[in-house]
């Protein structure tokens, strides 16, 4: 055969290689976004709270709370949450996340081999 | 058996501990050296990175800070411990995934560029140096108290030995050794709370203890309004009510949070276990411990708050108790018989302006350390409490040496000046760079910048905050971020950052110059705000990154592919 047609029958074949590569990478892809953006989700959700119960509670809307909010014990509600609420709420909240991100993991990583295969 | 013969005891033993797990594990090779081979457990790495995070300010200096400044304090408590969450759930599983150990080698990495990493070294080298100096002043009062000699002695006692303890091991002595030094911390900072508790206010738990009432008295009132009594009835602010603006308030916990994010050697931890599975076990187990400790703080601080005034103010400096003269000697609380009526008056602002003499002046640095005296706690809870000090100041220093002698060694040497060292040759140097940083850091220690050691250390966490931590963000949830922003972000974060803390504190700036009546601990959220703000303007103005870099960056945002086969159990 001659070069020519040789190289234009090469180049076909890696034509649809790459096509079929792109096909499998595309629902790779996508099953990936999936994974960044419910990744993000929970970010976000998680920072909310942190914020809320650290900021929030503890320093912008503590003297309100002191005054409308039960107190625990004998401790002011944001005063409380200051020194001690908003500690325990963080340790929740890191709990959360590797419960989360772990099952998040989980399901990606099986739906990736499918995909692949 | 003398308080003396008990602390020499206590301290001796633990340190045979250290010593003796740091012989064992012994780094043999460069990759052990910086992250122990990368095979400790999350349960064991958890405790090592506790051990790691809570600093001679966290042990030392934090409960006296809250006892004096009250509901205040609640900055470092919230700032310490909210920032691993921020660390956590932004920086570490990514920078883990993207497999570099060190800050300045990520950055260098990430911003494909010399400068960059340059730059980053500079950075890292300034937080840690400004957190060592924090560790050395914080030794240096345990020391002083130890042999009763001047603080200033003390701090080279204690850089002499941190010297011989951080060269020793390098990360794989140093993880284990930090377990037993987490131990140590936890039942030192604990045990005491819990004698005081169970003095002051007839509970077990110094938590509920705290909520719940006074029974030392003749009736029985809620512990916080005791608390808030005495403090106003000397003339200080309550102690539920804070004397911080705000927004200085808001501003301290913000840096203190973000810089926690960006603080280098905490980063380095999480490379010591096998996958990102691993990490975020680690992480909870790591704010687990540091949460028993945190959550003491604030008890011991108040329980500190009460003793001191019902056992000093107005008692007859003859009948003091020998605990004061102690620290009389050592020149750590002092006494001036100004109205020569022979007795001990201590009061606060609000009485001077009215024409009472306050004649007691002391560190809140040394809080802690006279606690468990003032309780009247048996002695070997008070040497507990002595060889918890030092390994909390020790622990940290080390690891922050560590990481300092990496930058230089590693990202400076190796990666930049000189790429064909050998691995002995880059130990030596990282060796050599912590002896400099020593040195540097025993000269701060004896001319702290601030007052309190956890202010010291506050200004490391700003420049941390400032630099490290919108450069990091980018770096991972930016695709368009390039080299220009990243440099002159970080360069513009430090520089005003550094400037200011510099201004007010060795310059003579007045608390009214302050911006927008921020305090210089708090300004690292400006040089924040500064850096995102110069980085994403330049970066708009510059080409975006190669393609190499956002191909690696797409890497980051998959699961974890490890995740499956090598998870260890974390009990």
């Amino acid at each position: 055969m001659s070069p020519v047609f040789l190289s234009a029958f090469q180049r076909l074949k890696l034509l649809v290689r790459a096509l079929g590569r792109q096909l499998i990478m595309g629902k790779t892809n996508a099953a990936r976004g999936r994974y960044w953006k419910a990744n993000l989700k929970y970010v976000g959700g998680l920072l909310t709270i942190w914020f809320i119960v650290s900021f929030g509670c503890g320093i912008l809307f503590r003297d309100w709370l002191d005054v409308h909010f039960p107190h625990v014990g004998s401790a002011p509600f944001g005063f409380w949450m200051a020194q001690q609420g908003s500690i325990i709420c963080f340790v929740l909240i890191l709990i959360a996340y590797a419960i989360l991100m772990g099952r998040l993991d989980d399901t990606y990583n099986g739906s990736d081999e499918e995909d692949l295969s | 058996m003398s308080q003396d013969a008990y602390n020499y005891l206590f301290i001796g033993l633990s340190f045979a501990l250290y010593i003796g797990i740091a012989i064992r594990q012994r780094a043999g090779s460069t990759k052990e050296y910086y992250t122990a081979g990368g095979g400790v457990s999350p349960f064991a790495n958890g405790m090592a990175t506790a051990a790691d995070w809570m600093s001679a300010a966290t042990f030392i200096s934090m409960a006296g800070l809250l006892a004096t400044s009250g509901y205040d304090g609640s900055r470092l408590l919230m700032g310490w411990t909210g920032g691993f969450v921020l660390l956590t759930v932004l920086m570490v599983p990514f920078l883990r995934k993207f497999g570099k150990a060190t800050v300045p080698d990520f950055v260098g990495d990430r911003y494909y560029s010399k400068t960059a990493r340059l730059v980053a070294v500079v950075c890292a080298i300034f937080i840690c140096l400004t957190y060592i100096m924090g560790q050395m002043r914080g030794v240096g009062v345990v020391f002083s108290q130890l042999f009763e000699v001047k603080i200033a002695t003390g701090v080279w006692i204690g850089g002499a030995i941190v010297f011989f303890y951080a060269g020793l091991g390098g990360m794989k002595g140093i993880t284990y050794t930090q377990v037993a030094q987490y131990c140590v911390m936890a039942f030192a900072y604990t045990i005491p709370a819990v004698f005081i508790a169970i003095a002051l206010t007839d509970s077990v738990v110094p938590q509920l203890g705290f909520i719940g009432n006074y029974t030392a008295g003749e009736t029985a009132v809620p512990f916080l309004q005791k608390l808030d009594n005495v403090n106003k009835e000397l003339g200080f602010a309550a102690y539920t009510s804070g004397s911080l603006s705000k927004i200085d308030m808001f501003c301290i916990t913000a840096a203190l949070m973000c810089g926690t994010a960006g603080l280098p050697h905490v980063i380095v931890r999480f490379f010591t276990v096998k996958n990102v599975k691993a990490v975020r076990t680690s992480a909870c187990w790591t704010l687990g411990f540091i949460a028993v400790v945190y959550l003491t703080a604030p008890t011991i601080g108040g329980f500190a708050r009460v003793n001191l005034i019902e056992s000093l103010h107005n008692t007859a400096h003859t009948e003091a108790p020998a605990w004061f003269k102690d620290f009389e000697k050592t020149g750590q609380m002092t006494w001036q018989d100004k109205n020569g009526d022979g007795k001990i008056q201590y009061f606060g602002p609000e009485r001077e302006k009215i024409g009472d003499l306050n004649e007691l002046t002391y560190g809140a640095d040394i809080m802690v350390m006279a606690n468990p005296h003032m309780a009247g706690l048996p002695k070997w809870a008070i040497a507990l409490l002595m060889a918890g000090c030092i390994a909390a100041a020790l622990s940290t220093a080390a690891g922050l040496l560590l990481v300092l002698s990496t930058a230089i060694s590693h990202d400076l040497m190796k990666k930049v000046i000189k790429p064909n060292l050998t691995d002995r040759e880059e130990i030596n140097y990282a060796r050599m760079a912590s002896l400099g940083a020593l040195l540097v850091a025993i000269y701060f220690g004896i001319n702290p910048p601030a007052a309190f050691i956890a202010k010291t250390v506050a200004f490391a966490f700003g420049l941390a905050a400032s630099s490290f931590f919108p450069t990091l963000l980018m770096g991972i949830f930016s695709r368009r971020m390039n080299k220009e922003g990243a440099i002159a972000g970080m360069a513009v974060g430090i520089l005003f950052t550094l400037g200011y803390i510099i201004y007010f504190q060795f310059m003579g700036g007045t608390p009214d110059q302050h911006l927008l009546g921020i305090s210089p601990e708090g300004i690292g959220f400006v040089g924040m705000l500064l850096n995102f703000g110069v980085a994403a303007t330049v970066a708009a103005f510059t080409p975006p990154p190669p393609k190499e870099v956002t191909d690696l960056l797409d890497v980051v945002r998959y699961p974890d592919q490890t995740g499956e086969e090598s998870v260890i159990a974390p009990h």
